[in-house]
């Protein structure tokens, strides 16, 4: 398998470009009109058409399926990157999302031509509300960063609406980066606020930002070091005293579904990673889904349209006068909620109960497997993720976290989350998700006891047995090269 | 059934290296006053069978493209997809995998978005791509908020009346609390006037928003009205149909700089509205400015080209709340679907795609203006979507056509309350002469009702 690796070509398909050939032919023009060029003014016209590649079919084939053989993904190894819940993608949601009644239709076609799709879309509305324990459900948002955003205009209606200026969003330290970017596209001032030596959001510290300017407080819960806050609802009471919203960052839904839901604890708002949690394939990068919950004196601020029922049948409603408007054209990131809808149907309420047991399960199996070799600040327990430290390894034998996960790859692991979140030096994040036997946590952590024995320098040069090794990305920065140039 | 592995006797033995005495006991944390002390009220669960057997009934319920000929447009196509697409898109190595942050075990994708960049770039002229953002309508968002980076001081937005309207309603919720207010530039023969925008441009205005084609399918005086919005120091943005560069000019051509698309006709099925493509170009100078992700160029510790995630300094992983953008997940699967479909087009494949578009949706236009009743809204040229005025309800008229197997436009009064007897129609490379012939046809036999 390495040596295959090795041998694969690296051309770029500009490179592997020959003149004269195609992979994809057209169909003669069989109405009676004039050339193209014709029919239109000669000042719009392109002399050439654009200078793209020239590729025949089984060229083009090989040259990305041999790139594929140059990725780790879930399918070929472990991957237990934190915060991002790589968990199994089942093949039956691919072949379903594919039929032509979902795949073949067109997001403008009249209500009554797609009554499976509304239908579909107002269960899975309900169903985010339940699991959320919230009223209102807006599954246009395309990612979670784009809920967060949506999320926060709608706190910024609400709060225009009721008169009241409130300019800041309060964020522990601890949140991911796409919190305090949301809140400054949402016109907020992003406000830090610390968290305490075990990790939790520093209660002292929340009171004393805590004044009428606060519109929304953001929370992860269980937040990214995969601690479950339990002042919870003392911070929720605290927000809501002083009259701001509580936004739960929903990133961490894996390890709560069926447990305890965000509206139970104080959340007003909150948005789903339907990619993560619910396993829609991350595509390297994307596309995700972030629909968003709120309660109920949100909900006419939400975009518009929702999917509504009268007696049976479903349709879109755009009559929403309070509404923020709409966050991207069309409906929503459709393939991926479907994906959702078909995974929460395959579940059923046990089935997503045992999916948080599991994954809690196996974090903590696998924290209790390495606690003696890595150091992990925030406790001997934690929810669905943990976050060790290389830091010690760093001070007494100059090993790195970014050593360590280069090494992992040379067991055959996709390496962890480094460095973040920022609240631990060195951080080491590490996400086994449910879907995971004992015997590959048991594998993963025999690795990591392993690779913190191995010479330092040996780790500074990891990996070894990949394609490549170490790219030198200072360099990249500093003379961007962003495309191929003849 | 949960996809889960650990048996009883796994869990057993886990829970005791773990110290703990139950599954429970991991949840002690949580504080017993919000806990959910009863099952969640979804569906039970439904065995691989069942699944198909409900979400196959469900899909046959919906009349789709291939149940009635599709003649609807307005940024979402029924293009060809070639079998390539899917074949490499399929492979799941691409779509199972993460965000390309570990360059080493991402190679394969690294170095097909850095494939992608370079097509956008030949495909529009323009000098640099992102590897992707979510659609067509928040690129549009995306590429106003980058204008505002560029030139903090100005506020105006002008934004022609003929952009999408749900693009001109993203971008107006994106801006509900920034400095910036969009302006609509009235468009009521099809087209922004370079007039019109010559009377409203000023040294306030920090860009010009049009599409081109444009929401009726008329072709915009794009060299014209990136003159004019250049001779005052603003931006010109353009949002363009990818398909129709295959016979047009392209944005970089003509002066833009931003240019952003929908890219779902690049491979892309419909899928009621998503996951699409959204995709953004600029100008060289603009790069630091620019949102989401980019993949550069370098080599490793032995000199190997290689690829990795670069300036990353723009992004919110690093920058927080100063971030260029709050995006982290884009749409990467689709950014190699666009890039699979237009390496298997080729040069000639995408002219020849273009060609038909143009050719057939023009002998459309040109046989329904032989129906008594029926004539073009717009005398402006047009590229593959165009609006015709129709005596009547139009709303009444698509029912009655959807009966007869055609999805056979979209009612403009839907967005622009003055052409409410207009509908528009979009012609792809897919429909053949008898498909445009029986939907003549049969408009022909409803105007005779």
């Amino acid at each position: 398998m390495k040596i295959m690796q090795n041998q694969q070509a690296t051309e770029l398909m500009f490179e592997l470009s020959h003149p004269g050939r195609r992979t994809h032919r057209l169909p003669e023009c069989d109405v009676p009109i004039g050339e193209a060029r014709s029919l239109l003014p000669a000042n719009v016209l392109a002399d050439n058409p654009p200078p793209l590649s020239e590729l025949g079919e089984i060229d083009l084939i090989r040259h990305f399926i041999n790139l594929s053989a140059r990725n780790m993904s879930i399918d070929t190894n472990f991957y237990p990157l934190g915060s991002c819940t790589m968990k199994y993608n089942p093949k039956r949601h691919e072949r379903l999302a594919a039929l032509p009644g979902w795949a073949n239709l067109h997001p403008l076609q009249c209500d009554e031509s797609c009554q499976g799709m509304l239908g579909m879309l107002w269960e899975m509305q309900n169903i985010l509300g339940e699991i959320a324990g919230l009223d209102a459900v807006s599954l246009q948002p395309a990612a979670g960063a784009q809920g967060e955003l949506t999320a926060l205009l709608v706190a910024a209606a609400h709060f225009r609406d009721r008169k009241e200026s409130r300019s800041r969003v309060l964020i522990p330290d601890s949140a991911h980066g796409t919190n305090p970017a949301s809140a400054a596209i949402a016109g907020f001032e992003a406000v830090s606020v610390k968290s305490n030596a075990k990790g939790l959001v520093d209660l002292e510290d929340l009171k004393t930002k805590l004044d009428q300017r606060t519109a929304v407080f953001m929370i992860t819960n269980p937040n990214t070091l995969g601690l479950f806050d339990g002042q919870i609802t003392e911070i929720t009471r605290l927000v809501h005293q002083h009259g701001g919203l509580v936004y739960l960052d929903g990133a961490n839904m894996n390890a709560i579904l069926g447990i305890t839901r965000p509206g139970d604890f104080g959340a007003d708002m909150m948005h789903y990673n339907v990619h993560k949690t619910f396993t829609g394939p991350h595509g390297a990068g994307g596309p995700g889904s972030g629909p968003i919950a709120v309660r109920s004196f949100l909900a006419p601020f939400l975009p518009a349209p929702i999917v509504v029922a009268d007696e049976g049948r479903y349709r879109l409603d755009y009559e929403r006068p309070k509404s923020i408007g709409r966050v991207r054209s069309f409906n929503g990131n459709i393939g991926i909620l479907l994906r959702g809808y078909c995974y929460i149907r395959t579940l059923g309420p046990e089935g997503l109960r045992e999916v948080t047991e599991n994954a809690v399960l196996n974090a903590n199996y696998l924290l209790a497997r390495i606690k003696h070799a890595y150091e992990v600040r925030h406790g001997d327990r934690c929810m669905h993720e943990f976050v060790a430290s290389a830091q010690q390894l760093k001070r007494t034998r100059k090993i790195s976290a970014m050593d360590i996960a280069k090494r992992l790859l040379d067991f055959g692991f996709h390496a962890p989350t480094v460095y973040f979140p920022l609240v631990v030096p060195e951080a080491i994040m590490i996400e086994p998700t449910e879907t995971e036997s004992k015997e590959t946590l048991d594998a993963f952590a025999e690795a990591l006891l392993e690779i913190q024995k191995e010479d330092a320098e040996f780790l500074h040069n990891a990996p070894h047995t990949m394609p490549i090794s170490r790219p030198d990305e200072v360099k990249a920065a500093k003379e961007p090269i962003l495309r191929w140039k003849k | 059934m949960s996809y889960v592995l650990n048996t009883g006797p796994d869990q057993k033995a886990m829970l005791d290296k773990i110290g703990a005495a139950s599954l429970e006991e991991l949840f002690s944390f949580i504080p017993a006053g919000v806990r959910l002390n009863r099952t969640l009220q979804v569906p039970p669960a439904l065995c691989e069978m069942d699944l198909q057997q409900h979400m196959t009934r469900l899909a046959r319920s919906n009349q789709s493209a291939d149940d009635a000929i599709c003649f609807l447009g307005g940024g979402s196509y029924d293009h060809f997809i070639p079998a390539v697409v899917d074949a490499i898109a399929g492979r799941s190595e691409f779509y199972t995998a993460y965000t390309p942050y570990q360059a080493e075990a991402s190679q394969g994708s690294l170095q097909a978005f850095f494939e992608y960049q370079t097509l956008i770039c030949q495909l529009t002229g323009m000098d640099v791509a992102n590897a992707s953002l979510y659609d067509g309508g928040s690129a549009v968002a995306e590429s106003v908020l980058m204008a505002l980076s560029i030139h903090p001081k100005r506020t105006k937005v002008l934004v022609a009346e003929s952009v999408h309207p749900e693009y001109r309603q993203t971008l107006t919720t994106y801006q509900a609390n920034l400095s910036t207010r969009p302006v609509i530039l009235p468009t009521p023969e099809g087209f922004l006037g370079p007039e019109t925008l010559k009377k409203t441009m000023d040294e306030e205005t920090l860009c010009v928003v049009v599409q081109h084609p444009n929401f009726f399918g008329c072709l915009e005086e794009v060299e014209a009205l990136a003159e004019i919005c250049h001779s005052r120091g603003g931006l010109f943005i353009v949002s363009f149909d990818p398909i129709s560069l295959g016979i047009l000019k392209g944005p970089g051509q003509y002066g833009a700089d931003i240019a952003v698309a929908e890219g779902q006709c690049l491979g892309n099925p419909m899928a009621y509205g998503g996951p699409y493509l959204g995709i953004m170009a600029c100008r060289e100078e603009f790069v630091r400015k620019m949102p989401g992700r980019l993949v550069g160029q370098t080599t490793d510790r032995n000199g190997k080209r290689c690829w990795v995630l670069t300036l990353q300094t723009r992004e919110q992983h690093i920058r927080r709340e100063k971030a260029t953008s709050n995006i982290c997940t884009n749409q990467g699967l689709f950014a190699l679907r666009a890039a699979a479909y237009l390496a298997a087009l080729g040069p000639q494949g995408l002219k020849e795609t273009a060609s038909l578009c143009v050719r057939k949706a023009h002998y459309l236009a040109e046989q329904l203006q032989k129906v008594r009743g029926l004539a073009l809204r717009f005398n402006r040229p047009f590229f593959k979507e165009f609006t015709l005025h129709v005596p009547g309800k139009v709303p009444e008229l698509l029912r009655q056509l959807l009966q007869r197997g055609y999805h056979a436009g979209l009612h403009l009064g839907r967005w622009y309350p003055p052409f409410g007897n207009c509908l528009s129609l979009a012609v792809t490379e897919k429909r053949t002469g008898q498909e445009i012939d029986g939907l003549v046809s049969a408009l022909a036999a409803e105007m005779k009702h």
